[in-house]
């Protein structure tokens, strides 16, 4: 009894960094709309400045001043993101802001290395709170106490500010239809600026204040954001109060777990975030979200049309240049130009979800992954050959795709988005937690092509036929019927279900079939290495998938593929240098400033201007022929 | 004349609030009836119980005597049921003849097929639905680029496309200019006297409902006060009360501002 | 009051407005007339500056505030209301006034939430109900109320009777009637002619754009074919 309460005590401890953090994201989304994913970056600045504060500002009072004042200049350095990195992208189409935020990641990333180094830094324990207290005999840190005394204050105020003050007023209104509150007199970009700030500031002092029982490093950033993005999710989008109770849910939670099912304890948020999203689709405090008619921006998307003889001529060429590669001999080369196929292959499948269904996945690796591992599992456990291990592969991960879809395809928005990261870092949890079947983080090793396809150039021509011929695939099923079901339930679900057509079933089966197409990649992945890795199911490897998508051009069939083979090309330049992440985060952040529509639709716009280009497509838009 | 829709006793509750409240009502073949009433009286609730997207507290819905109460809108829609939005509903990234062949596809139900090019299928058919709402030059443009008016008669188009007997008017002029309006519903008028197809609409502008319906439901706080012709319905003293209104503000000589 | 000289509007790549022109002057009601699609909104909106005029100038008492950011627009003492109402539903009604209210001009009339109240009534009786939980004529009510918070000195109303029934028209007439005789200036876009005429002194009409008459209601009787070229009654 004793050491349930005093697990209780240290998991309510745990909550309070956490419900800071997560209170500020929320908070951001609710008024911008922004999924921050440099959110967890904010956290990580939070804890590295207010380490420093207290390296050189010693005492009692100093201690708890460093805290505030690390949430301060975290705040300040959101307001620098705000201004410098948001504002020019708040016009540009819904989600795009991800990806700019994304780029802030790396950004930030390179500049506390720079500044603090690689090494770990332990926190220093808070100034006359560094005992225990016993109770009913068990030992509890008297610190953990105190954070759980300070969270209900900040709960409070937080409350108090957003639904008693006209500052919250306004924010609440500018949560709903920000145009309306501008036309009313209120300076919208400052409000914005000033949630930024708040949200911000939030995180950086949860980086602060759980300094004593945790410390600072590098990986901060991303191991907090997928805890964050779930407790948003349980708790409801926008809702405080939710974000408290769903911090405190997965923290007692987790103090359980790592007790009692210690090889439980990566999965374990997810699955409760899966299960109360099955009965409660928005959340415990959370209410539906009515997509807004207002705030949608960006110009709409044309009509598509397979490509004309021109286009397939050129596409020949290309594929035909491709074929020719292997006679430059130059191994290097033939394996660059595989990867990128094989990435540009998960990105189109992405694409398909994305640009054509509007499903906004952030667990599209699990397939990917999924792919992968079906076949290295078939290679080592049962010696399955090659080839059929490679025919299974995109089954596996499609049946993947069909159990998760199923669950998924229910929600919409940002909650398909969170539900699908959820499930992708719960195959990615089993993957690394499940290390006899899987091995783990070591991953597994010594999964070869067949004879035949053993050589480079071998190999090269077998990604080359089937990479090509599934984004072909991918893009002949977009005109299809079913590709036009599937844009259908996205513009307008209303018409669609009332003219005949299951929405859900349309979106469910576009789900598996992109999923499989990622298996297809996956596949392919693990024979070219010989290899896979749990990092395959990552988030970072989803958002990835994401980043190049919106680069590519969500609104133009064959984003997708030039997102994905840009990326991988900067990316292979980029990582010679040491600070590459920087020049990459800034590079990202500069595209995105500059061509909002991505790269294929921004390189559309010139064309066309410039007269080079006068599609079929925008003559009928302008009517002006 | 035969019965096309029949509803029998409608009731739905909101949290203890009666949104509509025993509703009986029939439409016969060929009939145009409209439904009117205040905002919030029960109008869109009523019609989204008919065509499935909400389920009635209590009370059936009879389609040509066969029961659809609480089926969804897409089976609905299969029984012979087309609708038109009050905020058009049409798919914005396609041509205005891909909105058509899109429900002609599900009709024939090739929603799921990935092997021939959609933007084929059924081309002449919808070409002849575009003639039919007079929209043939406008087939290959945007419908994201189209005029309000347009939008509404693809939306026609649209709900014309699986011949039904029966079709879901919601606001079908609300948003365009009065000539219009009268051009619209002339058009409605026509085609469905032709094809035999029965009409109930929800409509605020009088001038349309007076002269395009053969049969007027007015609703209250989700009660039907009145059912009759437009001459019922105009002298009914409780339905001036709660909708038209007593119509002096519009008599110049008694506005007295400021009174 | 307000001054439109050659207006030039976009929206994305379409040309809505073009050399658009007129004046209101201190007090006066003016309705804008034309069809649905004739620009009506899109010239409350570049007045607004929510949709910035790509060529000529919008000056509000004596000062240009073209390309303006709107926030400021509406500092200066002009009040939209827009045409689907986009009051905030999930704000009570009082808190809707809130987001509205501004500091009183000087030499302005200064709006309180009780002598809105009084303006319409129905609002008092709810006003701890959320914007969601009211009927379309009293979110309409509020919309205009809300507007009013800010003490505009000239009210831009857009189709301030479309969609709405009947009787609840004959309020808004009265309610406009009564602003009216306070002092207020008033830009309305209608297509009712009805109401336009009842409440307004003077009838501008636009057709794709551009101005195609501006004179009194008692003109626009004298020219029936006017009326029946554009406004197609």
């Amino acid at each position: 009894m004793a050491l349930l309460i005093a697990q209780l005590l240290t998991g309510l401890a745990n909550a309070a960094a956490l419900f800071l953090v997560a209170s500020g994201l929320s908070l951001i989304f609710g008024v911008t709309r922004i999924v921050n994913f440099a959110h967890g970056s904010f956290y990580m600045l939070g804890a590295f400045i207010g380490y420093s504060l207290m390296q050189v500002l010693p005492g009692h009072f100093w201690f708890w001043a460093s805290v505030l004042l690390a949430g301060i200049a975290v705040g300040l350095i959101g307001v620098i993101v705000e201004i410098c990195v948001l504002r020019p992208v708040y016009k540009a189409p819904e989600l795009f802001q991800l990806v700019a935020t994304f780029g802030v990641i790396l950004v930030i990333q390179d500049l506390a290395l720079l500044v603090w180094g690689a090494e770990d830094v332990l926190g220093p324990r808070a100034p006359g709170l560094k005992g225990i207290i016993r109770i009913m005999g068990e030992p509890v840190p008297k610190y953990d106490l105190a954070l759980i005394a300070i969270t209900p204050f900040v709960l409070f105020g937080l409350w108090y500010l957003l639904t008693k003050t006209r500052i919250g007023i306004l924010v609440r209104a500018a949560t709903q239809d920000r145009e309306m509150v501008g036309a009313l007199g209120v300076n919208q970009a400052w409000l914005f600026t000033g949630v930024f700030f708040l949200g911000a500031a939030l995180a950086g002092l949860g980086g602060a204040i759980q300094l004593p029982k945790g410390g600072a490093d590098l990986m901060m950033d991303f191991n907090i954001l997928a805890a964050i993005f779930v407790v948003v999710v349980i708790g409801g989008m926008g809702s405080l109060p939710g974000a408290y109770v769903a911090a405190v849910l997965i923290s007692v939670l987790n103090v359980f777990g790592v007790s009692y099912l210690p090889q439980s304890t990566l999965v374990l948020m997810f699955v409760v975030m899966a299960v109360v999203l099955m009965i409660k689709p928005y959340g415990l405090f959370g209410r539906e979200e009515v997509a807004g008619e207002h705030g949608q921006v960006g110009e709409p998307e044309r009509p598509i049309k397979p490509a004309d003889a021109r286009g397939r001529m050129i596409v020949g060429c290309l594929i035909a240049a491709l074929a020719l590669l292997p006679m430059f001999d130059s191994t290097f080369l033939t394996i660059l130009i595989t990867d990128i196929l094989i990435f540009c292959l998960f990105a189109a499948s992405l694409h398909f979800l994305l640009g054509l269904g509007g499903l906004v996945s952030f667990g599209h690796a699990a397939f990917f992954g999924s792919g992968a591992y079906v076949a290295a599992l078939l290679v080592s456990h049962a010696g399955t050959p090659m080839e059929l291990a490679f025919l299974l592969a995109p089954l596996g991960a499609g049946m993947a795709a069909v159990i998760i879809g199923w669950m998924c395809i229910r929600l919409t928005g940002v909650y398909f988005a969170m539900l699908t990261m959820a499930f992708a870092q719960l195959l990615w949890s089993l993957v690394f937690q499940w290390g006899e079947f899987t091995g783990g983080d070591d991953g597994m090793v010594d999964i070869w092509p067949a004879e035949w396809l053993s050589t480079t150039n071998a190999y090269y021509y077998f990604t080359l036929v089937v990479g090509v011929g599934a984004i072909i695939l991918l893009r002949h099923v977009a005109h299809s019927p079913f590709g036009y079901a599937l844009r259908a339930s996205r513009d307008s679900e209303r018409q669609a279900e009332a003219t005949g057509i299951n929405t859900k079933h349309v979106r469910w089966a576009a789900f598996a079939f992109a999923g499989a197409m990622a298996g297809v990649a996956g596949g392919l992945f693990v024979f070219s290495k010989g290899s896979v890795f749990p990092t395959e199911l990552e988030i970072a490897k989803s958002f990835d998938g994401l980043i190049v998508v919106f680069l590519g051009g969500v609104k133009t069939l064959s984003g997708g593929v030039v997102g994905g083979a840009s990326l991988e090309l900067i990316k292979d330049f980029l990582t010679r240098f040491e600070f590459w992440r920087l020049s990459l985060g800034v590079l990202i952040i500069v595209v995105v400033i500059l061509a909002p529509e991505g790269i294929v639709g921004t390189v559309r716009k010139l064309a066309e201007h410039a007269g080079w280009m006068r599609s079929k497509n925008a003559r009928e838009v302008t009517g002006d022929e | 004349m035969s019965e096309v829709l029949r509803v029998e006793n409608l009731y739905k509750t909101f949290g203890g609030i009666h949104a509509v409240e025993d509703v009986s009502f029939s439409v016969a073949e060929g009939e145009l009836l409209a439904l009117i009433g205040p905002n919030g009286a029960g109008k869109t609730t009523c019609f989204n119980m008919l065509m499935g997207q909400l389920k009635p507290t209590s009370g059936q819905v009879y389609l040509r005597g066969e029961n659809i109460t609480g089926m969804p809108p897409r089976k609905v829609w299969r029984m012979g049921v087309g609708r038109t939005f009050q905020i058009t509903a049409t798919y914005q990234s396609m041509t205005v003849i891909e909105n058509i062949q899109m429900a002609l596809m599900s009709y024939h139900h090739r929603v799921f097929s990935i092997v021939p090019y959609a933007h084929k299928l059924y081309r002449e058919e919808a070409l002849q639905l575009l003639e039919l709402v007079g929209m043939v030059e406008q087939a290959e443009r945007a419908c994201a680029i189209l005029a309000y008016g347009d939008l509404k008669r693809l939306e026609l188009a649209i709900a014309l496309c699986h011949e039904p007997s029966l079709l879901l008017m919601d606001e079908p002029t609300a948003g365009m200019a009065p000539k219009e309006r009268i051009k619209l519903m002339q058009l409605t008028a026509d085609i469905v006297r032709e094809r035999k197809i029965s009409v109930l609409f929800t409509e605020h502008d009088m001038d349309v409902v007076f002269a395009h319906s053969h049969h007027i439901m007015v609703l209250n706080r989700g009660e039907l006060i009145a059912n009759g012709s437009a001459n019922d319905i105009r002298n009914n003293p409780k339905v001036q009360e709660v909708y038209l209104g007593g119509g002096h503000l519009f008599a110049k000589d008694e506005v007295q501002p400021n009174a | 009051m307000l001054d439109l000289k050659s207006i030039e509007s976009y929206y994305g790549k379409a040309h809505i407005l073009s050399d658009l022109s007129f004046s209101i002057g201190a007090g006066e009601v003016v309705s804008l007339l034309g069809r649905n699609g004739a620009g009506k909104t899109t010239t409350m909106k570049s007045i607004m500056q929510m949709v910035i005029p790509k060529g000529g100038s919008v000056s509000f008492l004596g000062s240009d505030i073209t390309g303006l950011a709107t926030h400021k627009v509406a500092k200066m003492g002009l009040g939209y209301v827009p045409e689907d109402r986009r009051i905030f539903t999930d704000l009570t009604i009082l808190e809707n006034l809130e987001v509205g209210r501004q500091p009183p001009r000087d030499g302005g009339y200064e709006w309180s939430v009780e002598a809105l109240f009084e303006l319409f009534p129905n609002l008092k009786e709810r006003q701890k109900n959320r914007g969601k939980e009211m009927s379309g004529g009293e979110q309409q009510m509020l919309t205009i109320a809300r507007t009013l918070m800010g003490n505009p000195k000239l009210l831009l109303l857009d189709e301030p009777s479309e969609g709405i029934a009947p009787v609840i028209i004959e309020q808004m007439a009265e309610t406009i009637l009564r602003l009216k005789s306070e002092g207020m200036s008033i830009l309305l876009s209608e297509q009712n002619l009805h109401f336009a005429r009842l409440v307004a002194d003077r009838a501008i009409i636009i057709e794709s754009g551009t101005k195609k008459f501006d004179a009194t209601f008692a003109e626009l009787d004298a020219h029936p074919d006017v009326r029946d070229a554009y406004l197609s009654v």
